[in-house]
């Protein structure tokens, strides 16, 4: 036995925190490098795909929820809408209170109603540990006239400081302020380009039943909604509730949750103990759910066969590679390496692979593949046009 | 049998096989019989040679031995353990433990060093790399002579290079038996003597038991016995006629 053979610091070893598995996986990987070059672009290709996927559904449901939210609150209390009772007997011929058959039903007239104890209910509903903000609201149909134009508009008599909560103005105000007194009113874009008016400027709101207000228009908004633009405004809350001859009444209650999407079973919850008529956003825009639950469905069943298709990949190429190598495993079974051993060291590597593409594949490509779609489809800018297609 | 096994005291013998035979597609129409019925005793320290005619059943009998391959009947024991009721974690173990391997072909593995080679079966076994793993394995290519080596990649070394890096890693596990399936059939004159002698060297010194496939009547006529494997029947080395062994 040689000196130089003993010499341990001239030896060149293998790392001593390596398993078995790990360094016969890594050599192995590092032995057929290109193979696994192309492996690992093939697993960061399907991965980048499903995180692309992802993000771009993630960002057209938040987007699109954010657009439906920003004019409506979570949850909307208000009375029940009046229903007929049955004519029921009171002559000796049919029993005495059965009802009587044949009888002509005709729907009734929904008037404007308030919220009985609104305050009280105000209160029980603010002390929900889920609720964001409460904010009481006079609504109602109104004319607005000047001079010899009259258009038609929705009369929203809000607190400034609790509604304004519920519906961020703030970036949809092009001028003015959205402070509210008792001769102020904020207006539309539309509406102020119909009627000619600007801020500053006096309209006449008047009502149905004859009462009629002079305000001024302290603000004019844009909800990027042509409609909402030309027919929404908003006054104090006790300015509607006098045009609207519900004085000290409110007829609807809203509210902001901290869960949007437990919006719906707040408002049973809501609806169950206050006996006031609760609807969510989610029932009230049930066919918007529906279409982004389909849409939701379609990504995850194209994710789930990338994904399929991914790890078949990386499963054949493992085979292959099993195959390719059956002499090196010949040699490691002869050499008595037991078969755990040996399959753990091909998990190993298809674990390795899969763990390479997903890191390069989520940190390079998803980033590049955004760039793409934003170079490419201009996403952004489209769903921008929309809206500006919307307001034309 | 018993006669066979009188021959030898009990704790020398490191193989022994009893009746063993080895057929394949057992129980279909195609089914064929390998070996039939082989009696086999070595003791240690023999180096013993296995000759035959090519397709006479030696490498199903060296994979039997090996326990790479289980004997469809018969009972096969490495020292002293019988075999062929083990499960295939116990066959691993007796196998690493008692067994070491030479082939003629791909006996390395490409993607480690010379020195990695042979710290492979003590790696496996130890599960983490450690210095003594590394010394032993630096001692073993020593003393095949190749110390100047030990660093370069394993496809970089000649044919007898290899066959000797292969021999130090059989040698790291110290076995009692090591099996050599046609070791020098592929390495010019040279080179197959040098690695011929490099076994009995290591036979002699160590006490290891040798079973040495060969087609080289030379190196077969060297060896402390021979046995002719002759369509799935072993024949006394008495019998052996040189011109049937080519």
């Amino acid at each position: 036995m040689s000196e130089k053979a003993l010499e341990a610091s001239e030896l060149k070893t293998l790392p001593s925190w390596q398993p078995f598995e790990w360094i016969v996986a890594l050599r192995f990987l590092g032995e057929g490098r290109t193979q696994t070059a192309f492996i690992i672009s093939g697993v960061a290709l399907g991965v980048a795909v499903i995180v692309f996927m992802s993000a771009l559904m993630a960002g057209l449901q938040s987007n699109i929820t954010k657009s439906v939210l920003s004019g409506q609150a979570h949850i909307q209390l208000q009375p029940a809408k009046e229903t007929v009772r049955p004519l029921r007997s009171s002559n000796s011929t049919l029993a005495v209170g059965a009802v009587v058959e044949g009888a002509i039903i005709q729907t009734p007239l929904q008037r404007i109603d308030s919220i009985d104890q609104w305050q009280s209910i105000m209160v029980q509903i603010s002390e929900i540990p889920d609720v964001l903000v409460v904010s009481p609201a006079a609504k109602g149909s109104a004319l607005v006239v000047r001079g010899n134009t009259s258009q038609a508009i929705s009369i929203n008599g809000v607190k400034p400081d609790l509604y304004f909560q519920i519906i961020d103005m703030t970036d949809k105000m092009v001028s003015g302020t959205m402070d509210l007194t008792g001769s102020d009113i904020l207006i539309g874009i539309e509406l102020a380009s119909d009627l000619g008016v600007s801020l500053g400027d006096k309209i006449r709101v008047t009502m149905a039943t004859g009462a009629d207000n002079t305000l001024t228009i302290t603000g004019i908004f844009d909800f990027g909604n042509k409609t909402a633009n030309s027919q929404t405004t908003y006054v104090a809350l006790r300015t509607a509730q006098s045009l609207l001859g519900m004085v000290g009444s409110v007829s609807v209650l809203d509210v902001n949750v901290k869960d949007i999407y437990a919006a719906e079973t707040i408002a049973q919850r809501i609806e169950a103990s206050t006996g006031v008529q609760a609807d969510s956003w989610i029932k009230n825009n049930a066919q918007l759910f529906t279409s982004l639950g389909a849409q939701q469905s379609s990504n995850t069943v194209i994710r789930l066969f990338v994904a399929l298709s991914v790890a078949l990949g990386i499963a054949s190429v493992l085979v292959v590679s099993v195959v390719q190598k059956s002499r090196e495993i010949g040699i490691l079974r002869a050499m008595g390496i037991t078969r755990g051993q040996i399959l753990r060291t091909f998990l190993l590597q298809g674990g390795l692979l899969g763990l390479c593409g997903s890191i390069i594949g989520t940190a390079r490509w998803a980033v590049g593949f955004v760039r793409f779609y934003y170079w490419f489809c201009d996403g952004r800018g489209w769903i921008i046009d929309l809206d500006a297609n919307a307001n034309r | 049998m018993d006669k066979l096994e009188a021959k030898h005291n009990t704790n020398d013998v490191v193989l022994k096989m009893q009746n063993v035979r080895k057929s394949f597609n057992t129980g279909l129409p195609n089914e064929v019989e390998i070996l039939h019925g082989i009696d086999l005793i070595l003791k240690r320290g023999e180096f013993c040679a296995v000759v035959g005619p090519s397709g006479s059943g030696k490498s199903t009998l060296l994979n039997i031995v090996g326990l790479l391959d289980r004997p469809t009947e018969g009972s096969l024991s490495i020292c002293g353990e019988e075999t062929t009721r083990m499960d295939d974690h116990a066959l691993t173990r007796v196998r690493g433990h008692n067994i070491g391997f030479v082939f003629q072909f791909h006996n390395l593995l490409s993607a480690f060093s010379a020195l990695e080679n042979v710290m492979m079966p003590l790696l496996g076994e130890a599960e983490f790399p450690n210095k003594e793993m590394t010394e032993r394995a630096a001692m073993l290519l020593d003393s095949v002579g190749l110390t100047p080596w030990r660093d370069q990649p394993a496809y970089q070394l000649s044919g007898g290079q290899q066959q000797r890096v292969a021999l130090a890693r059989a040698l790291a596990m110290n076995p009692a038996l090591l099996l050599a399936d046609e070791p020098t059939g592929n390495l010019d004159t040279k080179s197959a003597d040098a690695v011929f002698e490099l076994l009995r060297k290591v036979s002699r010194e160590q006490g290891m038991t040798v079973l040495f496939v060969t087609h080289d009547p030379s190196l077969a006529a060297r060896c402390d016995k021979t046995i002719k494997v002759v369509d799935g029947k072993v024949v006394d080395d008495k019998e052996v006629d040189d011109k049937v062994v080519s």
